[in-house]
């Protein structure tokens, strides 16, 4: 079973609605014990950094996360839940992330429309399990206006706006994608069905 | 590099996707469902549904679509129509919309915009906005067009975007069913004018009529038509092949 966890930040149906689509089950929840049990998690995301980090803490989830991807559970943050993942954040002043992938999250640099939404091509940057199914140039959705700068060898993907972006990144059992696998069509499904199988 | 969007708008209303026709009257299209699935596997990259309802119990009945096509339907979904409150937002939201969009509630209250994108995120709050040439300006109107506010578009569209709103469909009520071209004077005037995604809306015709947007208007984001994919005068891959043929990046 696969866990998405619940704690109050977005609307997870249609994530829900995405595992029941490649066959897999999963568990919206707020639940420690539920998450601890469960094969994998899905740390979704959809807002501000502080806020989100705020409401993981006050439900004791961030310790949950932060243990079970220690010993070993798949984990994969979505969007926002990606950036959760970095050690900080500079989105409306300082905070503090997870710190199970070094980096740090950063404006998108100037140039561009912020944010940056729609369709963009994910450029391979190494193998990865999640790409199973997928190819190199297959476009997937972002919304996003913060982006993870992050050493290069945890990048398993990039994404070209202006500069290179981060789209994806892996440490481990890790996981994280910027964009929404769940609103990516067949790509996003594919992408996800990989994770069900890692 | 990003790409350019298509995006077919489904007009709802009690239950059925319908089209008004030359202003004699609307002619029911197919199931919203099944049409928005058809529109994704086509290659669409985005869809909106507009709830054109008129009675509290066809609300009821749209977000039931809502939900049936969140659960089959894995692209972004928009939803517009009677979006007056904070509730309107959650309402929707909760059904499996992933951004909403508002157009005579900002008018009457341009306060929801803004407590709507610290809520929600400024990604979820899209600005649509009827605009008309009058007296040699750009002026938006409400009640679906009828109603001139006296308010001036390309002012109106940088003030709510400055409080939040993550995106603009411009929809040109001069070239509106009329099918020659979207209205590229006014997209040019709005797009210039603002740094967040324009979704251009009104006048398509024919592929060309995309392929005409994209080249003279670089920063217009997406193409938004209603008609002309219903009535299969356009397809979503003739179309995608047609831009890329002319050198526009899309998803294919």
């Amino acid at each position: 079973m696969t866990a998405i966890i619940d704690y109050g930040v977005g609307n997870l149906f249609s994530l829900q609605c995405s595992f029941r689509a490649v066959g897999a089950e999963a568990e919206v929840t707020g639940d420690p014990e539920k998450i601890r049990a469960a094969d994998r998690i899905i740390l979704p995301g959809v807002g501000a950094f502080g806020d989100a980090v705020e409401k993981l803490r006050e439900r004791g989830l961030d310790r949950v996360v932060i243990d079970e991807a220690g010993r070993g559970k798949p984990l994969l943050g979505i969007c926002l839940g990606m950036q959760l993942l970095f050690d900080r954040s500079f989105e409306y002043g300082e905070h503090t992330g997870l710190g199970l992938i070094p980096g740090e999250v950063r404006p998108i640099p100037d140039g561009q429309k912020i944010p940056h939404i729609g369709w963009n091509a994910l450029l391979f940057n190494k193998k990865s399990p999640l790409f199973k199914y997928i190819k190199d140039g297959d476009h997937t959705y972002f919304v996003h206006s913060y982006y993870a700068h992050c050493p290069d060898s945890y990048v398993s993907a990039y994404t070209e706006y202006g500069t290179r972006l981060t789209a994806s990144v892996e440490s481990g059992n890790v996981y994280g994608c910027q964009f929404h696998p769940e609103k990516s069509g067949d790509v996003g499904l594919n992408i996800l069905r990989a994770f069900c199988e890692v | 590099m990003i790409t350019k969007r298509i995006i077919p708008c489904l007009d709802v209303r009690n239950g059925r996707v319908v089209k008004g026709v030359n202003f004699t009257g609307i002619a029911d299209v197919a199931d919203p469902v099944e049409l928005a699935d058809l529109y994704s596997k086509s290659g669409a990259d985005e869809l909106v549904f507009y709830d054109i309802t008129a009675s509290f119990e066809e609300r009821a009945i749209f977000t039931d679509i809502l939900k049936k096509t969140a659960e089959r339907v894995f692209i972004p979904l928009t939803v517009g129509g009677g979006i007056n409150t904070l509730e309107d937002f959650a309402r929707v939201l909760a059904c499996g919309a992933d951004k909403v969009s508002v157009n005579s509630g900002a008018i009457k209250d341009p306060s929801l915009v803004r407590r709507a994108a610290k809520r929600y995120g400024d990604q979820c709050v899209v600005l649509s906005v009827d605009a008309k040439r009058v007296e040699g300006e750009f002026r938006v109107f409400a009640k679906g067009g009828r109603e001139d506010t006296g308010i001036e578009a390309v002012g109106w569209i940088k003030r709510l975007t400055g409080e939040g709103a993550g995106e603009v469909v411009l929809n040109s009520i001069d070239t509106d069913g009329v099918k020659r071209g979207f209205d590229l004077e006014m997209l040019l005037a709005v797009s210039e004018a603002v740094n967040v995604p324009v979704i251009a809306s009104g006048g398509a015709g024919c592929a060309a009529d995309f392929t005409e947007l994209f080249t003279a208007l670089p920063r217009v984001d997406a193409g938004l038509a209603a008609g002309i994919f219903h009535f299969g005068e356009v397809t979503i891959p003739e179309l995608k092949r047609e831009l890329k043929r002319n050198g526009v990046n899309v998803r294919c």
